[in-house]
């Protein structure tokens, strides 16, 4: 049982109440102790077990060499700022992208037919194309035809695929978000007169937004690191550079570094991301009674 | 401050309870007692107290003071299994609160077969002899969302009875039905009651307090302002807010 505030509303408890809380309270401090214990115990073993294994030296050596990290970390950060700036680009253009191929598809009426089917065959597409192939197509492909105003920078051309393949993601979502508002929602809207474009943009989309806002948290989540992809085109960015070092130092613990410095990149964003599903999941069960 | 009720004291016994939710009191001392086959109704106006009182008796709520007995054990030591306690304690919320996933049977069946170790068919044998008695036999195998209003709750009140309780919680189980469904329900809860099930209600249907209660306790601002058979409270309450209260129940039709 969750152990709650005292109630300030109500005078002085009775004895009988002080008594039950005391015994709560120590039975929540007992559940913390216990906690507390277990887990430095299971904390000693699982260190002790991977200490002592044979292979724990060479491991070490060849993974976590203190050196090597340092003398990469530099290079590493460099590549990974541009990761960061690629990510920052990217989000904004796939959010955009995403929402216009969502609206697209709940277009009505005969004359939107063939934007809808459009809509819909770019979902399927590049939801269903490996986000590799789509970069060896884009990255290498397109420069290779020699046309007039495509860019050649792989770091632009990596952006431009992921953003493809994202928004096909995102567009989903933000699609099961509109649909996810109530059609009484949209009847009320046009009830008071608001257009279809005005009851969308003022009643539905802001509804819809916020119970999408967890899954597209998550997307984000996934983009974070995908944006390491764009190494495989050549540009030099958090991954390759770990690359780069590995090869000068016959040693893995680049690679290591730039792994974790994409994970702490991306605990802060499954934090917002866990918090913001909680916030929702309060919102929608507030009113019910259980 | 013990006070032990044997097999012959009443079901529930409630003494003193209170609940705030920081600085808003919603209970402030209530002391309430419920016999065996007795039927009390909870009325009062919405925030007065009903749904809370219910639900600490359930121990969906944790009290912030005094006791709750139920047949004779203290409920509200935070030393008792508040799981066995609910086992003998069946309630129908306002909402019903099926479970979409599964048919009637199901519904009614799940907690006999999970929690009391009931063998499928002897569990849906009982459950059937209760659908058939409440005119659901035919919808057994439906699904809640093809039942009416009236028709959910029903079967939610059969599912709350299958475990066979000691006592019977009902928290204004005809609110949120349309008006010619009601009836239905409160012929049920009147069979129910005529069984000679222990049931505790919150309700808003004066008329059938009248009629059903044994005992109606009115509950103003938390506490119980007055309780008495039907006749007295409704018909010649002495305290002025149930009066108040009366007053505008009648004018809003309701009586």
């Amino acid at each position: 049982m969750v152990s709650q505030p005292a109630p300030v509303g109500l005078g002085e408890p009775s004895a009988l109440e002080r008594g039950r809380r005391d015994y709560r309270h120590r039975r929540a401090r007992r559940s913390t102790g216990v906690a507390v214990l277990s887990t430095l115990v299971f904390a000693a073993v699982a260190v002790l077990a991977i200490t002592s294994s044979p292979g724990w030296a060479r491991t070490q050596a060849s993974f976590f060499d203190p050196q090597v990290a340092l003398a990469s970390l530099p290079r590493v950060l460099e590549g990974l700022w541009l990761n960061a700036r690629v990510l920052l680009v990217a989000v904004v253009a796939v959010v955009v992208l995403g929402l216009v191929i969502a609206l697209a598809r709940t277009l009505r009426g005969p004359v939107w037919t063939p934007v809808r089917l459009l809509a819909a065959a770019y979902t399927d597409f590049f939801r269903g194309i490996p986000l590799i192939i789509l970069l060896y197509l884009v990255g290498f492909g397109l420069p290779g035809l020699r046309l007039q105003g495509v860019p050649t920078s792989p770091v632009v051309l990596g952006t431009l695929a992921l953003v493809l393949t994202y928004a096909a993601y995102v567009s989903e979502v933000f699609r099961a978000g509109i649909e996810s508002v109530h059609p009484s929602q949209r009847a009320a809207a046009r009830a008071l007169g608001l257009s279809h474009g005005q009851s969308l943009r003022l009643v539905v989309m802001p509804q819809a937004v916020r119970t999408v806002t967890p899954p597209l948290l998550n997307d984000f989540v996934a983009m974070q690191k995908d944006v390491g992809l764009i190494s495989v085109l050549g540009a030099v960015d958090a991954v390759r550079s770990a690359q780069i070092e590995s090869a000068v130092t016959a040693n893995f613990t680049p690679y290591v570094v730039a792994g974790l410095a994409f994970v702490l990149l991306a605990v802060p964003t499954a934090r917002v991301a866990d918090w913001a599903s909680r916030r929702a999941t309060r919102r929608q069960q507030s009113g019910s009674l259980l | 401050m013990s006070e032990p009720t044997g097999p012959t004291g009443p079901v529930l016994r409630v003494r003193g309870l209170s609940k705030a939710y920081g600085d808003a009191v919603v209970l402030r001392g209530i002391d309430l007692d419920v016999a065996e086959h007795e039927v009390v109704t909870l009325i009062g106006a919405s925030g007065s107290g009903k749904s809370t009182l219910l639900r600490c008796v359930d121990l969906l709520e944790t009290v912030d003071d005094g006791q709750v007995w139920l047949d004779g054990q203290d409920i509200t030591d935070p030393r008792c299994d508040a799981d066995l306690v609910r086992r003998r304690i069946g309630v129908v919320f306002q909402a019903y609160n099926l479970f979409p996933h599964l048919s009637v049977l199901d519904n009614v069946t799940l907690a006999p077969r999970r929690v009391h170790r009931v063998g499928r068919e002897q569990a849906e044998t009982e459950a059937m002899v209760m659908l058939e008695r409440i005119g659901l036999a035919d919808k057994a195998s439906a699904y809640p969302d093809q039942l009416s209003g009236g028709q959910g709750q029903r079967a939610a009140i059969v599912r709350a009875l299958a475990v066979s309780p000691r006592l019977l919680l009902l928290d204004e189980v005809t609110s949120a039905l349309d008006p010619e469904l009601v009836g239905e329900v409160l012929a049920l809860v009147k069979e129910v009651s005529e069984g000679g099930m222990t049931i505790l209600m919150a309700t808003h249907e004066m008329g059938f307090a009248r009629q059903v209660a044994h005992r109606v306790a009115f509950l103003d601002g938390g506490a119980v302002l007055e309780v008495g058979p039907p006749e007295q409270v409704l018909g010649e309450p002495e305290q002025p807010r149930t009066q108040e209260f009366l007053r505008r129940v009648v004018d809003a039709g309701r009586l």
